[in-house]
């Protein structure tokens, strides 16, 4: 004769519910306490360094979804290319990370930050200034392990919620 | 009727002078008019507060948190923000009837509390029908809900109020014979008398009572898991769909303010009112219809809601019998003088009684569909 049925199943979603009451919560207030996202993390931009990129272009040939736009001018007393525009429209991107693997000169990378909404379309083309890193726009890990390595590690729950208000 | 009506007014005036209370007079009523409003709209918003905290802490969440400390003026924030709505009245609503089933709703549960006692004797009218005035009274609300139902002209909205009066009609029985039990006991249809006469609360003698009372409450105020007449994921929100604006907000209040009014009246029948020590007795009172509540809010969070076949079964083979049941050996008990004489005996074999009743009942002789699985 199984009890299941005669109330003890209530009665144990009943402790269920009661002890849930004394634990403490499982969320995170969002803008003042959040969660260490993974170190390789595939962020909605882009960051590029200006540097090390020698506008080959391999970049913008691999992405699948043609959202960088490159052009670039030979400097003949240099003898190399200077890139004169470079773009990428993070509202095409769909994060596939091949523009990023397929860099030979290790220029391109994820942004580490998910923070990217934006109010028009427009305002998702990235330019070249909005590409360089910043504090605010820190490199994600991906692809670069010994990027991932400085970045804090990931977090799934907030230890201790301390209410805000 | 007219006779009647009159009879019920001169008991209310020879009753409502208790001992220690100065009743009878012009301010007597006044007086509490005005406390009873006030009581009913503080509680009601104390009592969303502990909602919905309680309810997001038993879901692992937190709950409103942001308007003022610790969230507590968060039903003035909805009070405000559904006051400011616009008014929509679906074009094809029957307007007068749209229009006053707010009112209808209302009243009622603003109406139960003239007769449930704050401290010895404090109270608008001591009846010596009380139990059948808040049964009377409780239901009066299906119409004004029925009218919501049937004004919206929504096919939604009737078949949510079709749900409300069937559920209301089923479950009056078992909570009417429910009650008899207590009234046996107490001798008396008076709910400051029965209150006086619990000086053991009444839960212990009528474990069975306060159980089926409980069900039968939480569905006729149509709480989780009974809300099957504003069931969201089903008929969008049942009877109040085309409701917006400060008729919605009426509804709001009728929802909560009902669920203060059987809280009390649970409080009252079977835990004992306003007994208690060192504290104040309204204290008491109130404390323990936040018991009550915090009891139907958990409830509410455990168990997910019924089918409509299921609420009926329920009522009929489940609730009924038991009550009946529960009369019969009550009234036994009380022909013995068990209440008087006997009264932990009578806690022991009650509680005995509650767990095989259920037991066997539920293992023998409740049925969904007879058995069968009808398509
Ligand atoms: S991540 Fe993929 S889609 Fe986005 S820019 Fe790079 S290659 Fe294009
Ligand atoms: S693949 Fe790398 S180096 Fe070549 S253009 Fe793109 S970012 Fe510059």
């Amino acid at each position: 004769m199984k009890f299941e049925r005669y109330g003890i199943g209530i009665a144990k979603g009943l402790t269920v519910t009661i002890k849930h009451l004394f634990r403490h919560p499982t969320v995170s207030q969002y803008p003042e306490q959040r969660l260490n996202i993974s170190r390789r993390f595939r962020g909605n931009e882009l960051i590029w360094n200006q540097e090390k990129c020698t506008g080959c272009g391999t970049c913008a040939k691999t992405c699948p979804q043609g959202a960088i736009e490159i052009i670039t001018s030979t400097d003949m007393a240099e003898n190399k290319y200077v890139v004169e525009k470079y773009e990428a429209d993070t509202g095409y991107c769909i994060q596939c990370g091949l523009c990023i693997e397929s860099c030979p000169y290790e220029a391109l990378y994820f942004s580490h930050n998910f923070e990217c909404a934006k109010y028009r379309r427009g305002e998702l083309v990235q330019g070249k200034e909005e590409m360089l890193e910043t504090p605010e726009r820190k490199v994600s890990g991906y692809f670069y392990p010994d990027k991932a390595e400085k970045l804090p590690k990931q977090t799934l729950l907030i230890e201790k919620v301390t209410e805000k208000r | 009727m007219a006779t009647a009506g009159l009879n019920i007014y001169h008991l209310a005036r020879l009753q409502a002078v208790s001992p220690d209370w100065p009743g009878g007079f012009w301010w007597h009523w006044l007086f509490f008019t005005v406390v009873i409003i006030g009581f009913v709209l503080t509680m009601v918003m104390g009592v969303i507060y502990i909602e919905r905290r309680g309810m997001g802490r038993m879901q692992s969440r937190l709950g409103p948190n942001r308007t003022g400390p610790f969230g507590l003026l968060q039903p003035v924030a909805d009070a405000v923000k559904v006051l400011l709505k616009e008014n929509i009245v679906p074009a094809a609503a029957d307007k007068l009837v749209h229009w006053l089933a707010p009112v209808i709703a209302f009243a009622p549960a603003l109406m139960l509390f003239a007769v449930i006692p704050f401290e010895n004797g404090a109270l608008l009218a001591d009846l010596n029908i009380g139990i059948l005035y808040v049964i009377a009274i409780s239901s009066v609300s299906t119409v004004g809900i029925f009218m919501a139902g049937w004004g919206s002209s929504n096919k939604y909205s009737l078949l949510g109020a079709m749900r409300n009066v069937a559920a209301i009609v089923s479950y009056e029985i078992p909570m009417v014979l429910a009650i008899v039990g207590v009234v046996l006991i107490a001798g008396s249809l008076s709910l400051n008398d029965i209150v006086v006469a619990q000086n053991v609360p009444f839960i212990l003698l009528q474990p069975l009572g306060f159980l089926l009372f409980f069900a039968a409450g939480c569905a006729e105020i149509n709480r989780s898991p009974f809300d099957l007449m504003e069931a969201d994921s089903e008929l969008v929100a049942g009877f109040h769909t085309e409701y917006s604006g400060m008729k919605f907000a009426m509804f709001y209040l009728v929802e909560y303010a009902e669920a203060v009014a059987i809280s009390a009246i649970i409080a009252t029948l079977f835990l004992g009112g306003w007994k208690g020590p060192i504290l104040p007795p309204w204290l008491w009172f109130v404390v323990k219809i936040i018991l009550v509540f915090f009891a139907m809010v958990w409830t509410r969070t455990t168990l997910p809601r019924i089918r409509i076949d299921q609420l009926m079964a329920f009522a009929w083979k489940f609730l009924f019998p038991m009550s009946l049941l529960n009369m019969f050996i009550t009234a036994l008990q009380v022909l013995a003088g068990w209440p008087t004489e006997l009264v932990w005996v009578m806690i022991i074999v009650n509680i005995a009684v509650m767990a095989i009743l259920v037991l066997v009942w539920s293992r023998f002789f409740f049925r969904l569909g007879g058995g069968r699985v009808e398509i």
